[in-house]
């Protein structure tokens, strides 16, 4: 390793560092201040001008509150998976590219690596639910697993169709080939796919299943307090970061803008932060918007509508790629399919008669019932 | 070629160490405010028993969960395993031509046909 390296990776820690502290704390603001004004409140207003210090007070309350740790749980398992749930969220920000020369390291696999790194906070959650011997907890950490589980496979393939358009899994290399046609106006289902698992993904609000906190109050972390807790609300900050990131990276031309220089590193940067705070407030918006799915609900959206429509999505990718067909037609057949498919859950769900309801005595037993 | 591969993901190992520093020395950080008795900790039994909506605890604390986690977990398994598949194809998709094509179709086909058998089995609801 040569010197200029060591700076590098000393430059790319300090950075990272630095930069997902500040997205953090932004973050937490942005999110409490958004949702205030939708719920026509006025969000934190007391601390620091508009509220803005808010977010600091909170990371030092967090750090300096009492960390109980429960009478029975695993003690290791329950130490290490907020550790679990945060090293994947960090990792992947190897590889995401702020500008073209702004990256820590611009890896050839970087999707793949990227999608490999962002599996590996399952295992966190569900060890947390399972250490905090809480039924809660284990109920929030299987719920997880099965909610990440299922909508890893309509995320890997939307992010697929991207790698087949550019014929690369670089990512600096996906931005610059959207150079004229950003991807989002060819594959619109493209989007729409990586837009929805990636909430999902991420457990924001309207699949937030595992964490729902009025069926299992707050699920694999019921249990955490104090600066245990604060590394899972991190770790869920930069997720939620992540994925608006991809977003822009893999279909909204990342730090590319028409009539920009956005190769000057500078402008670059501005472009892709104004973006990737963009498609968080949209973010935000869904999450102000629409109630939580029930877990059925979200199964089902995951394996029967997403799963198909991810397969069909590289199905199409892939004719048109082959045939050589121009770029609009792959765009009115993600349109068509789209909506198709509104049109056919729309139909189903004003036909489908209500469910009969039986109501079922509750008879006190010494053993806990099967609970979803 | 080696060399270089370890000049890309040696950097990795490195990042990992510091993933791991970051949240640990957070959690040191609290630690160490304990030490000088800012971060309160004042355990008792009540407080210290698993949250359970204030009341009394039922039963064992890891409840029985039900087998349909086992029949996602499963298909997770299939489907997961096939799409990492499809990656280095879809990098090589424009080079490999005609075959490439067919072999998604076919590839494709035989997943949906995997897909549909559990639909229709009911591994797709959730009871």
């Amino acid at each position: 390793m040569s010197l200029g390296d060591g700076i590098r990776m000393i430059a790319g820690i300090l950075g990272l560092f630095l930069g997902l502290t500040i997205v953090v704390l932004s973050l937490t603001w942005l999110e409490r201040k958004f949702l205030g004004r939708i719920q026509m409140r006025m969000g934190p207003m007391r601390v620091g001008p508009y509220g803005l210090l808010q977010a600091v007070a909170d990371a030092v309350k967090l750090v300096a509150k009492e960390d109980i740790m429960p009478g029975r749980v695993d003690r290791v398992v329950y130490w290490m998976a907020p550790l679990v749930v945060f090293i994947p969220s960090f990792m992947v920000w190897v590889t995401i590219p702020f500008a073209r020369d702004l990256v820590v390291r611009n890896l050839e696999m970087g999707l793949l690596y990227i999608i490999a790194f962002s599996v590996l906070s399952i295992v966190g959650l569900v060890t947390a639910g399972w250490s905090s011997a809480n039924k809660y907890a284990v109920l929030g950490g299987f719920r997880a697993a099965a909610q990440l589980v299922s909508y890893e496979i309509p995320i890997i393939l939307a992010v697929l169709g991207v790698a087949m358009l550019s014929q690369s899994m670089n990512l600096v290399k996906v931005v610059e080939d959207q150079a004229t046609v950003p991807y989002f106006l060819v594959q619109p289902l493209g989007v729409f796919l990586f837009l929805l698992a990636g909430l999902a993904e991420v457990g924001r609000t309207p699949f937030d299943i595992h964490q729902a906190e009025s069926e299992v109050v707050g699920g694999p972390f019921v249990e955490y307090s104090g600066a245990h807790w604060a590394v899972f609300f991190l770790a869920e900050y930069i997720n939620t970061f992540t994925i608006a990131a991809l977003m822009v990276l893999l279909f909204l031309g990342g730090w590319l803008l028409p009539g920009l220089p956005g190769d000057v590193a500078g402008v670059g940067f501005l472009v892709f932060g104004v973006k990737t705070y963009l498609v968080v407030l949209v973010i935000f918006w869904l999450r102000g918007t629409y109630p939580r799915l029930r877990i059925d609900q979200l199964m089902s959206l995951g394996w029967k509508v997403l799963v198909p429509l991810a397969f069909v999505n590289v199905v199409t990718t892939g004719m048109y790629l082959f045939y050589g067909w121009p770029a609009w037609s792959l765009t009115l057949m993600s349109v068509a399919i789209l909506a198709v498919t509104f049109w056919t859950i729309g139909r189903r769900m004003r036909t489908t008669p209500k469910p009969e309801y039986t109501v079922k005595l509750y008879v006190p037993t010494t053993e806990v019932p099967h609970a979803g | 070629m080696l060399e270089d591969y370890f000049r890309q993901y040696g950097l990795i190992a490195v990042f990992i160490a510091v993933a791991v520093a970051l949240p640990t020395s957070l959690l040191l950080l609290s630690w160490a405010l304990s030490l000088a008795r800012i971060r309160p900790h004042k355990p008792n039994p009540v407080k210290s028993s698993p949250y359970e909506c204030g009341m009394e605890i039922i039963g064992s604390r890891w409840v029985r969960f039900n087998f349909r986690y086992y029949t996602f977990a499963l298909l997770f398994v299939v489907f997961d395993v096939e799409t990492v598949f499809l990656y280095p194809w879809a990098v090589y998709f424009k080079q490999l031509g005609l075959f490439a094509l067919i072999e998604m179709l076919v590839f494709v086909l035989i997943l949906m046909v995997a897909w549909a058998y559990a639909w229709r089995n009911k591994a797709l609801e959730w009871r």
